[in-house]
């Protein structure tokens, strides 16, 4: 782990009319390590975090990459930042194929003096890049290039955690990653997650899930209603205060 | 050739060998016959109908229905691409009548065939840029409403910019080259029709703009996620849209050496069909270049056929209503199909 912080939000406020869904949150998250972002059903989680990935911005506050302020006032800015974010529908277009999925919003294509609508795609060469990226995470899918509405809810979200390891430079957000998945295609999809973080990214994983937290996270930050009211190092020990945190009551 | 694979689901054969089961197999067995559906029901209805008349299949008769479903065809094209993004777009007949009447218009003043062509193209691809315009950043719910508001402001537009309100005689010469004259015993309209499909197809398959509009019309949400400009694709898409309308008025006062604040009646619905009945999907995402072809050619042989046989139009009209219920009910099933090769998939694992 390294010192400083790849990332940090310094009291982000944002509101949505009469609501106040974040009020004054900070945050630090340091490569190679998984920082769990917990919290109940609307204190903030997914907001944050779409505030961090461009889709939303802060209202009040910053947020630093690297120490400098950043501005990620859309998705294509926050990414090519480096920053990758794993939403909890997936985000994938089920009529494309996984390597389409792969480069969707930033295709590899010539030439470069053309805006980026206009220029030609270089088809064959993400093709081959996505399918090695597919072999060396050791996903399985039973054909390369069918669409991947054919496939099924665990292949989808390896499809999506893998096109976050492709273009992750610094933090990866994952929402809910194994919601919707078998114990066995968890474990997969987990692997993944630690692979992401030993290539030296800054995990968020939001999960419902203690075990995984307990299993995986380097720290674990709770929200609630809007307000960051916990962190600490998550283990056996302290699981149920962790939990007291969540849903607000006295341990 | 993977790129080839997205825009056909259907190509996904049973997939894992020998531990196929038959359902497997049936499912895609089932989604392959449904990717070829249209073609088949298009050469079926050919044969049927060269039995019944043999005037049909004479050249001058095919001549005939590629002439007249050149129009159709090439706004069928753009609005394939509306259709794609999970739009449509009303307005296309009326874009193209006040497309011809400003053309006509143009050519009270200059015979130059270059002006009166720049012209309604001009006027078409204004027209889809405020549709898209509106839709986008007036943050309309859908675009059904800003293309009827359109259709109704265009054709009033026609009507009142036409002289005499009704039809103008006259086009330059190089615009009736293009619509009346034959080359090789080909309509000269039919080398217009290939080309708008030669660029189509290139924007659709090799350019990322292409993609772009597959993402938006397969996941518009995660599109924005995915950080495709989806305004500036929206926006774009229904300014092609018009620019077919005015290639269209383009072709068909080139054909009728005139310009008539009424032509284009009822194509905004020849259109949308001629893309459902050729196999794209109304849910969005889904579709290519063959099917506004093949539908544009089902509707032009109907038409013609049932013309040859004095078939009184009504039938055509009930013919068409029937086609495009069968085409929808094969999207419907499409997608059941799908979701059960889905569901085969997670138990395969």
């Amino acid at each position: 782990m390294s010192a400083a912080p790849v990332l940090s939000v310094r009291d982000g406020h944002k509101r949505f009319g009469a609501v106040h869904a974040l009020k004054g949150v900070s945050l630090d998250a340091y490569r190679g390590e998984v920082l769990a972002l917990l919290g109940d059903n609307g204190a903030g989680k997914s907001t944050l975090v779409r505030c961090i990935s461009g889709v939303h911005a802060l209202d009040e506050g910053e947020i630093r990459l690297d120490g400098d302020v950043a501005s990620l006032s859309t998705p294509a800015l926050a990414r090519s930042a480096g920053i990758e974010t794993v939403y909890q529908d997936l985000a994938l277009f089920d009529n494309l194929t996984p390597a389409q999925n792969f480069y969707c919003g930033r295709e590899l294509a010539f030439p470069a003096w053309l805006p980026r609508g206009l220029r030609f795609l270089r088809a064959r060469e993400m093709d081959r890049e996505a399918a090695s990226v597919i072999d060396r995470l050791k996903v399985r899918l039973p054909r390369f290039d069918a669409p991947v509405a054919l496939m099924s809810g665990g292949q989808r979200q390896a499809i999506a955690v893998a096109r976050a390891t492709v273009f992750a430079r610094k933090v990866v957000i994952l929402d809910e990653p194994t919601a919707a998945l078998g114990v066995r295609e968890s474990r997969k999809v987990l692997d993944l997650v630690r692979q992401l973080r030993d290539e030296g990214n800054a995990v968020i994983l939001i999960t419902h899930n203690m075990e995984q937290v307990i299993d995986l996270a380097d720290r674990a930050v709770v929200l609630r209603q809007g307000r960051k009211v916990g962190e600490l190092k998550p283990d056996r020990a302290n699981q149920q205060e962790l939990v007291s945190m969540i849903v607000g009551a006295e341990v | 050739m993977l790129a080839e694979a997205t825009r056909d689901p259907d190509a996904m054969s049973g997939a894992r060998g020998s531990e196929d089961r038959a359902g497997t197999a049936a499912v895609a067995l089932g989604l392959k016959l449904l990717s070829f559906g249209p073609i088949l029901i298009l050469a079926l209805l050919v044969l049927a109908i060269s039995l019944l008349t043999p005037n049909f299949l004479k050249p001058v008769n095919i001549g005939n229905i590629l002439a007249q479903t050149a129009v159709i065809a090439i706004v069928a094209m753009g609005q394939q691409l509306v259709i794609l993004t999970r739009g449509i777009d009303l307005s296309v007949g009326a874009n193209l009548a006040l497309a011809t009447v400003i053309g006509g218009l143009v050519f009270r003043v200059s015979d130059s065939a270059f002006l009166v062509v720049l012209a309604m193209l001009a006027t078409g691809t204004l027209v889809g840029f405020i549709n898209g315009a509106v839709y986008v950043f007036g943050r309309l719910p859908h675009p059904f409403i800003i293309t009827l508001a359109t259709l109704s402001i265009c054709r009033g537009l026609a009507l009142e910019l036409s002289i005499n309100h009704t039809t103008m005689r006259g086009m330059p010469d190089g615009v009736n080259y293009l619509g009346e004259t034959s080359s090789l015993g080909v309509p000269n309209s039919f080398f217009v029709v290939f080309g708008v499909a030669l660029l189509v197809l290139v924007m659709m398959k090799s350019m990322v703009w292409g993609r772009w509009t597959y993402a938006v019309g397969g996941n518009p949400k995660a599109a924005v996620e995915m950080g495709i400009p989806v305004k500036w694709v929206l926006v774009s898409t229904y300014a092609f849209a018009g620019l077919c309308a005015g290639i269209g008025a383009v072709v068909l006062s080139g054909r009728t050496g005139a310009s008539s604040p009424l032509y284009g009646n009822l194509l905004e619905l020849d259109t949308i069909a001629a893309v459902i009945i050729g196999g794209a999907s109304f849910l969005g995402g889904r579709g290519h270049l063959g099917h506004a072809l093949v539908g544009a050619l089902m509707i032009g042989v109907i038409r013609n056929a049932l013309n040859l046989l004095n078939v009184d139009v009504f039938y055509q009209m009930i013919a068409i209503g029937l086609i495009i219920v069968l085409a929808v009910e094969a999207d419907v099933l499409r997608n059941y199909l799908e979701g059960r090769a889905r569901a085969n998939q997670a138990r395969a694992q």
